[in-house]
């Protein structure tokens, strides 16, 4: 049985990891490359880097930090912020990413959806999609959050998939950093709306968010950053927790 | 030394990287004649079957001679499809057809919570006794020597192989199918081993014994088992 899967999201910066609240007030967390390690030991399944500051220096610097994780861990690793272009993926993925993460530049040209899964698969392309709740809808935001795309995140997510998308990040800004607990709502109202893969993130706190969004939710997989950086909740005892209620997932 | 066969499908960065630090040696060949030279050959690989119509002509013929010879062989994801006659996802492009039966696409089940592709880690299910197990009258799986039935390993593919006497582990996703294959010297995992941590590389480790342990094709002459 294909199992649910716990992902460790790494915002970095300056080839350093840190972390903010819905968006703003950042914090240090360590070595992505020890901390992907640590995750790795614990049983994560996934890993993303998420380059925040996505400047010319800042992707010299990302090529470095994706390449460090790479040679420490053997799992899918995911990167994304800051890709605009062809070239941007192809940097990422010669680097040793398997996937790449498209935001803004994938609603400014959704046509890099499909040259990207034409050019390295499907299961190769994610999009990610920021959304904050509005009436019965739920709105897209661009630019890390401070640009609204005027796209509702279903429809959104549609349109990606039916372009070439392999999986959807779907983030909920509302809950991003608050440790409130993922929106199920919204996460269900796009994985019931794709057959792709739906990644639910933003707002885990508790073991028991992750048992939501994974039954209420529809999530194929959860992401969370700041509960494992920070060693409040390791994925070893998350996973033998969502174990014991059932939920199928590698231990 | 190993040629990793490169043939523009998918990148290759995280299959060196593992073979790299498993400690093998390891060389891409640039002409297909190139490939007797090689102890055994990897075939990597993915996306579109059609990709594979790159190897169509004397790539294809030549790894073929090379596998008759005994060479091991490891297809990995759409590789390990390619060993088979064919695939339902590109119908005019033929397999290697060193195992018998053709590709198809998972059906899935949107309602059920089955997505295709399937993508995520999901369960080896041994089709022949564990090589811990005391029950000699079956072969030894070589691929899964050091596993445990059960083990979750990493898969993304859309398109599989069915489950014949060369599926040594079957793996359920709505269908059942064949996610690790052997037969004599050859051998295809349908999932990721580079990116399924300690199992994955295990099993890459596995495959770098059958190689040592395999006395050079041209120096045997020796027919392949199959």
């Amino acid at each position: 049985m294909l199992t649910k899967r716990i992902i460790a999201c790494m915002d970095v910066r300056d080839g350093q990891v840190v972390k903010g609240v819905q968006f703003q007030e950042l914090r240090h967390a360590g070595d992505p490359a020890e901390l992907a390690e640590r995750y790795n030991v614990e049983g994560i399944d996934e890993v993303v880097v998420l380059d925040i500051t996505a400047t010319l220096e800042s992707r010299q610097a990302l090529a470095r930090t994706i390449s460090a994780v790479a040679h420490r861990i053997f799992l899918p690793l995911t990167v994304g912020g800051g890709i605009r272009k062809e070239a941007d993926a192809a940097a990422a993925v010669d680097a040793g990413a398997d996937k790449v993460s498209l935001n803004t530049a994938a609603l400014n040209n959704p046509a890099l959806i499909s040259t990207l899964a034409r050019r390295y698969g499907s299961q190769a392309v994610i999009v990610a999609i920021d959304a904050k709740r509005r009436g019965n809808g739920f709105a897209v935001y661009v630019r890390s959050g401070t640009s609204d795309a005027a796209r509702d995140a279903v429809e959104w997510a549609r349109e990606a998939e039916s372009r070439g998308a392999g999986e959807i990040l779907l983030t909920s800004m509302d809950r991003d950093g608050t440790r409130s607990g993922f929106d199920c709502e919204m996460t269900a109202a796009v994985a019931k709306a794709v057959n792709i893969p739906v990644i639910a993130s933003g707002g885990a706190g508790d073991l028991d968010h992750f048992c939501d969004v994974f039954t209420h939710g529809h999530a194929d997989a959860a992401l969370a950053a700041s509960i494992f950086h920070y060693d409040d909740t390791r994925v070893s005892e998350l996973k033998k927790y969502l174990h014991g209620r059932n939920i199928p997932v590698r231990l | 030394m190993i040629a990793l066969i490169d043939y523009g499908a998918g990148n290759l960065t995280s299959v060196r990287k593992a073979l790299t630090a498993l400690g093998a040696n390891f060389a891409t060949p640039e002409r297909p004649e190139e490939c007797s030279r090689f102890s055994a050959l990897i075939v990597p690989g993915v996306g579109n079957f059609a990709a594979t119509s790159a190897l169509v002509g004397p790539w294809r013929d030549t790894i073929a001679d090379t596998v008759r010879q005994g060479t091991p062989l490891l297809g990995i994801c759409l590789g390990m499809q390619w060993l088979f006659e064919g695939s339902d996802e590109a119908p005019e492009v033929p397999g290697l057809g060193v195992l018998e039966g053709r590709v198809t696409r998972l059906r899935g089940n949107s309602d059920a919570g089955l997505k295709i592709p399937h993508v995520g880690w999901n369960a080896l299910n041994f089709r022949r006794p564990s090589p811990r197990g005391a029950d000699l009258s079956y072969p030894r799986s070589q691929m899964l020597a050091g596993l445990d039935d059960g083990a979750h390993v990493y898969f993304t593919h859309s398109y599989a192989a069915p489950v014949t006497d060369a599926c040594v582990a079957a793996t359920t996703h709505g269908d059942t199918f064949a996610s690790v294959v052997e037969r004599g010297n050859v051998f295809g995992v349908q999932f990721h081993p580079e990116k399924s941590s300690d199992a994955g590389l295990r099993i890459i480790r596995n495959f770098l014994e059958v190689t040592r342990s395999t006395p050079s094709a041209a120096a045997t002459g020796a027919e392949a088992e199959c």
